[in-house]
């Protein structure tokens, strides 16, 4: 099977053909962002000083180590949990045009009517292989908004096949983990029942 | 050996050790990762188990932290009431972390609140977290060495529920944590469960169940009976890694527990992630020492 590859900037037709749970891979510019970056656009108005149109952003906040040259070197960058961004996302799709989040676990119905109106989708990386994904980094362009700290900056990474990439959210309303949710909900009942049997300790 | 050599010592030790468990994984949950991987045929489970095997392979190789978080760094100390260094060893910590953090290097993970500043050396008021025990007649000291990342750390949860609501309810409470948070917490997790008095005691046991080795039982009978009926009937519902669905969902659940109020059920749920990064490390009186997580480790 070849590998599905997206390039930044990415166009609504390289994304109209995605489903939930086709797996891709990313080369070209993706840039980090995550709580506070998402709260001084939405809450505070303040520009982003990366222009991530058609571009992809990364839910994470990575260990950089500054080399004696003064440029950056990344250690380990793995997604952080999506689901913090939830409150922001739809409005920062709309307001920057970005086409690929990439984060760790589900996104709620807000980011999935977001990535419908404006054709983006939302994909895992799989959560805790930070030392994998920096080896796919190959080098640290820019940092912007380094007031934040090492974990809220903005790290501009130039990547080559970064992923895999599973696809959570598509472009047409589906949600991988949303529906995952339901088949666990669904399972859990008949767990429950039969365990709670067998733990009536107080006689 | 002068009280300051020993001091600087135990120091380096201790950064070195804190380093080195943001590298590798304890011996028991490599082991339960890799006989949890052979029970997958989604295909996707087996995906994110191959980008873990690839993953730890190359922090081990890189010598580098597996993961980007490396948490807040939380000390579960057991001391002997003789332990030469007693008095010291708050600050020896507190310096072990400002070198773990330059040596791993950490991620600058210590944010004081109400200022709301990186303190960038993970340092911070009251953090590294220390949680003590003190053991009377004995001179050495154990210590537990816990990265407590954002994402396993969300999930917690405590409570106080009344007695009607009995075991029942603490078999509801640990399934709508694990099958709600606990999904985006990096599943295969390890499930912490505390069953006490009220809402901090819980939380405090969940945390130091989930430091209990992966496949140990509680003493107890019937909390042993509830840790494999819990662990049974959450991988049932099938989570798999990250969420993704698969053929379980936990590495297993731990319970600790104390005596209770006879009105009060204080219940509260701990998780740890697929890469749950703790460390276990026994000091003698003279500072030799034996690493319990890691064997074979050298630092």
């Amino acid at each position: 099977m070849t590998k599905k590859i997206l390039s930044t900037p990415i166009k609504d037709e390289d994304l109209e053909d995605l489903n939930v749970g086709d797996v891709v891979y990313l080369t070209g510019h993706l840039v980090t962002c995550r709580d506070v970056a998402h709260r001084r656009l939405i809450e505070l108005k303040q520009e982003l000083p990366v222009d991530v149109r058609g571009g992809a952003i990364f839910h994470a906040g990575p260990i950089v180590r500054k080399k004696e040259d003064g440029k950056f070197e990344m250690v380990s960058i793995g997604p952080t949990t999506s689901m913090r961004m939830e409150k922001f996302e739809r409005q920062f799709i709309a307001e920057t045009g970005v086409k690929l989040i990439v984060g760790k676990g589900g996104m709620g119905p807000e980011t999935t009517a977001g990535c419908k109106e404006n054709k983006a989708v939302h994909a895992i990386f799989p959560g805790g292989c930070a030392v994998l994904a920096a080896t796919l980094v190959e080098e640290i362009e820019r940092a912007e908004w380094q007031d934040l700290g090492m974990p809220e900056t903005l790290w501009v990474n130039r990547v080559r096949e970064f992923g895999p990439l599973i696809i959570s959210i598509d472009t047409k309303g589906n949600n991988l983990i949303e529906q995952n949710k339901a088949i666990f909900n669904e399972k859990k009942t008949s767990a429950i029942d039969r365990i709670k049997s067998q733990v009536r300790f107080i006689k | 050996m002068n009280k300051d050599q020993s001091v600087q010592d135990m120091t380096d030790t201790m950064a070195k050790f804190t380093s080195y468990i943001g590298k590798r994984l304890p011996n028991d949950v490599k082991d339960k990762l890799a006989e949890l991987r052979t029970f997958e045929t989604n295909p996707l489970a087996k995906a994110v188990y191959t980008s873990m095997a690839e993953n730890q392979e190359a922090a081990d190789k890189l010598d580098r932290p597996s993961c980007q978080d490396t948490g807040v760094i939380q000390y579960f100390i057991k001391a002997g009431a003789r332990f030469p260094l007693l008095g010291e060893l708050e600050e020896i910590l507190r310096h072990a972390t400002e070198g773990a953090t330059r040596m791993g290097p950490l991620r600058h993970n210590a944010v004081e609140t109400f200022e709301e500043k990186n303190t960038g050396t993970n340092t911070g008021t009251n953090i590294p977290w220390l949680d003590w025990e003190i053991v009377p007649d004995d001179d050495g000291a154990t210590i537990d060495v816990y990265m407590a990342g954002g994402g396993c750390t969300l999930p917690g949860k405590a409570t106080v529920l009344m007695p009607g609501q009995g075991y029942e309810g603490v078999t509801d409470f640990v399934f709508d944590v694990i099958t709600s948070r606990g999904i985006n917490a990096c599943p295969p997790l390890l499930v912490g469960v505390g069953v006490s008095t009220s809402a901090e005691t819980a939380a405090r046991l969940s945390k130091r169940a989930i430091l209990r080795e992966v496949g140990s039982s509680n003493a107890n009978e019937n909390a042993a009976k509830m840790e494999k009926l819990l662990e049974e009937g959450l991988n049932e519902v099938g989570i798999g890694p990250q969420g993704l669905t698969g053929a379980n969902s936990v590495m297993g659940v731990n319970i600790e527990s104390s005596a209770r109020h006879p009105s009060t059920i204080g219940v509260a749920v701990s998780t740890g992630c697929w890469a749950h990064r703790r460390g276990k490390i026994r000091f003698n009186a003279d500072l030799s020492y034996e690493i319990i997580s890691h064997k074979g480790a050298v630092l």
